[in-house]
């Protein structure tokens, strides 16, 4: 051995242990993590539903990621410049990033992505609505020209929203067909490997992954347990590790929570900001009248809902908008729960007891509890509830087809309200045959006018102006009875560190995660 | 005859109460069971308003198995009477006029016998939307063929006896025959299976609410187990007593059947004769 390699070898023997004094992240391990329900498919290009998301989000990458106050973090783009008039975005890529086939990422891949996108993903179709043209004046640059400014454009490169695609195995063939969706490819910190249907998928490090030193984990495997109490007890006999938002319920998280070694956080949901309502039928029946949906605002105790359904979790929504989202504002009409007042309210609408249809949200006990509590607080009030029993297909129906009085759902929000919130009350959007768009019917020129210019509206200051506003009159109006900002927590072992780190949460990869051994 | 059976005796005063229980409740509770009236997993025999504690959402427990003996003890004689409604004209018809009717009429009961009566009924609710009338229909249709079947075999051994012959003779009309001559002597082993009927209508009734399928407005024992289940680890209680409930009915029902059985069947029947 050469002395220079001797030197070398002990300089890097310090950085080691340098390191494990500081208790920096270390490398090595493996996570078990529950997915559920099972993903129909992970190629996040043509599928992109909650448990698709967060398994693929490991394996794809956007060009942007997102801290918890959504600022816009560097992804495949390591950095990003808006010209003075909001219209043209440049985007700088990250260079010598590679494939999982070990092809080079160019620009290129940008470009094709966008047009696989606009064919398969709604959502980035409506996100793209603005774009004139997108061009690669290089390899590594991509510029993305508007018809005009559009503040929200900042925000839709999230892996979800904007997954890139690799263009050498798409390029030119049936999207829906292709064999590669078995096999998915990406750039992300880990690499598809086995899955195991109805058991567990199986992905492995990327050894060549972009960002240097990461991932910590060796390996991740998503368990696939259907039964809910099957989960905790999964947590609690240690064959998982890692519990996503939403895979317990809501009552098992104290109990689980106590366990020795685990760690419970209600961070990573700040970009997805699941918001939860009930649809309040606009067009006909009592909920026509604007004093009686506000009546059923003051009848519902939504605090006791929080503290007891979803045992304290969540917040209280004041509005359209849930608190994490842009240019939320709580200088709107407050309404308490009240049922006094409600009951003078439904004497001014002239509510003479007729019958109104309540659709529960069929996915689990939380949420069948939630609607029991509700009907309770309307029937307490002088409100004749009659609970409709439906299960998944049922209830996309009847809310799709507009065939309900009032209708429990909840919807993400994406960062910013001309993504996820205007969708739900400009008359633009409605539309049958969908259950995420302006379903209650509420039509209102003037906020149809406030979302439109909002969406274009430049610069920020301007906006907030706009958004403002819009919320104040919504929430005079009532056309929806918004209920709690939702929260799932994420249960874990305390010595998995690092696991959640941005806005996204789990479903933005587990490239920052390590173990602590 | 029958109150000389000790088990029958049992059974009857069982559900005399829970029927006194069924018909007084509201009464005694009355607000509904729905209503949230205390801390949410309220443990038994801490407060004396609430024997049996209180569930997730903080609703009296008592009062559920109050209510909850209404809707059990309807779904169990309604959908029993609607299965006797539809068996016992069948299997009648078909054992007294024999040959062709008879094989069509049985192979169509066979059809349903066939298929699994729970999965039947799991798929009828679910089709029509659970509500009390498409869990009482969907008892009743799951029911009925046995009924059918031994009201047929009784009817084929009557069929050939000499009054019923004599009938024949001076002329009556089929109908007449069946309804005054032969039923009315066919009916006792009919009353004994139907008084196990209800006990089954009743347990089918609880598994259907236990599975999420039962009249999301009507609080019965099954919705009751079903929604406690998931948190039986941190509140048994929730469980236990509408399943006690359940069993005690049963039970009561089934002792009845027995006492019935001994006391309609001469040759069993001890001291008669």
């Amino acid at each position: 051995m050469s002395k220079r390699k001797i030197l070398v070898s002990f300089a890097a023997m310090c950085m080691l242990s340098t390191a494990a004094v500081a208790e920096g992240p270390k490398p090595g391990g493996v996570i078990n993590a529950v997915i559920q329900p099972e993903p129909p498919s992970l190629m996040m290009g043509l599928v992109q539903n909650g448990p698709t998301q967060m398994v693929a989000g490991n394996i794809y990458e956007g060009l942007l990621r997102y801290s918890p106050k959504l600022d816009p973090l560097p992804g495949l783009a390591e950095s990003w410049s808006v010209s003075e008039d909001g219209k043209v975005y440049t985007f700088k890529l990250v260079k010598g990033v590679t494939w999982h086939d070990g092809k080079p990422f160019t620009a290129a891949d940008v470009l094709f992505s966008i047009e696989f996108l606009k064919q398969t993903h709604a959502r980035a179709r409506g996100n793209l609505a603005q774009l004139e043209k997108v061009e690669a004046p290089d390899q590594s640059t991509v510029v993305f020209t508007l018809k005009q400014p559009f503040g929200p454009f900042i925000g839709i490169f999230e892996v979800g929203s904007l997954p890139m695609i690799p263009k050498h195995l798409y390029e030119g063939t049936d999207f829906k067909t292709n064999p590669a969706n078995n096999t998915p490819i990406g750039t992300g910190p880990f690499m598809f490997s086995e899955w195991q249907k109805g058991s567990f998928i199986r992905l492995v490090k990327n050894p060549s992954y972009h960002v240097k030193g990461k991932p910590n984990i060796d390996e991740i495997y998503w368990h696939v347990i259907p039964d809910a109490a099957a989960r905790s007890v999964a947590y609690e006999t240690g064959k998982v590790d890692v519990l996503p938002g939403g895979s317990v319920e809501n009552f098992d998280v104290p109990r689980l929570s106590k366990l020795k070694n685990t760690c419970v956080t209600g961070a990573g949901w700040e970009f997805f900001s699941p918001h939860s309502w009930l649809w309040l039928n606009n067009r006909s029946g009592p909920t026509a009248n604007k004093k009686f949906r506000q009546a059923l605002m003051f009848a519902i105790d939504r605090n006791m809902a929080k503290d007891v359904v979803w045992n304290g979790l969540g917040k209280i929504a004041t509005g359209p908008s849930g608190s994490a989202i842009k240019y939320y504002t709580s200088a709107v009409p407050k309404y308490d729960y009240e049922p006094a007042k409600a009951k003078t309210l439904l004497k001014e609408a002239g509510y003479k007891g007729e019958k109104v249809r309540m659709l529960p949200l069929p996915y689990g006990e939380t949420w069948q509890r939630w609607a029991e509590m509700v009907r309770q607080n309307l029937q307490d009030v002088g409100i004749n509830v009659e609970m409709v029993a439906t299960d998944v297909p049922g209830w996309n129906q009847k809310v799709s087809e507009w065939d309900y009085d009032i209708a429990f759902t909840y919807l993400y929000q994406y960062g910013d309200p001309a993504l996820g919130v205007g969708r739900n009350y400009v008359s633009s959007q409605i539309a049958k045959g969908s259950p995420f768009n302006n379903v209650e019917g509420y039509s209102n020129p003037e906020i149809d006018r406030l979302f439109a210019d909002g969406a274009v509206a430049f610069p920020d200051a301007a906006r907030e102006e706009i958004y403002a506003k819009a919320q104040k009159i919504l929430v005079e109006d009532v056309p929806v009875a918004w209920m709690l900002e939702l929260q799932f927590p994420t249960i874990t072992r305390c010595s998995v560190k690092n696991l959640i780190t941005t806005g996204i949460g789990v479903n933005d990869g587990f490239r920052d995660a390590w173990i602590e051994k | 005859m029958l109150l000389r059976n000790p088990g029958g005796m049992i059974g009857i005063t069982i559900l005399i109460v829970a029927v006194t229980v069924a018909l007084i409740g509201p009464l005694l509770f009355p607000t509904s069971p729905w209503r949230m009236v205390q801390r949410p997993f309220l443990p038994p025999f801490t407060l004396a308003n609430f024997p049996l504690g209180t569930d997730a959402l903080g609703r009296d427990v008592m009062a559920g198995i109050i209510y909850g003996a209404r809707v059990s003890l309807l779904v169990g004689l309604i959908s029993t009477l609607a299965s006797l409604a539809v068996g016992i004209p069948l299997g009648a018809v078909a054992g007294y006029f024999g040959g062709k009717i008879d094989d069509a009429l049985m192979r169509f009961t066979e059809f349903f016998q066939t298929v699994p009566s729970f999965a039947l009924a799991i798929v009828l609710v679910a089709i029509m939307q659970p509500s009390i009338v498409s869990i009482v229909a969907a008892i009743a249709i799951v029911s009925w063929p046995p009924v059918a079947r031994l009201v047929r075999g009784e009817v084929l051994s009557l069929r050939t006896r000499e009054y019923v012959q004599a009938a024949v003779v001076t002329g009556q009309t089929n109908w007449w025959i069946i309804w005054r001559e032969i039923l009315p002597n066919a009916l006792s082993p009919v009353i004994v299976l139907a008084s196990l009927m209800v006990a089954t209508a009743i347990l089918l009734e609880s598994s259907l609410s236990f599975l999420g399928l039962g009249d999301p407005n009507l609080m019965s024992w099954g919705y009751m187990v079903g929604a406690g289940r998931t948190v039986i680890r941190q509140a048994w209680w929730i469980t236990v007593f509408p399943g006690i409930a359940i069993l005690v009915s049963v039970l009561a029902l089934n002792l009845i059947g027995e006492g019935l059985n001994d006391a309609l069947n001469p040759r069993l029947a001890k001291g008669g004769r």
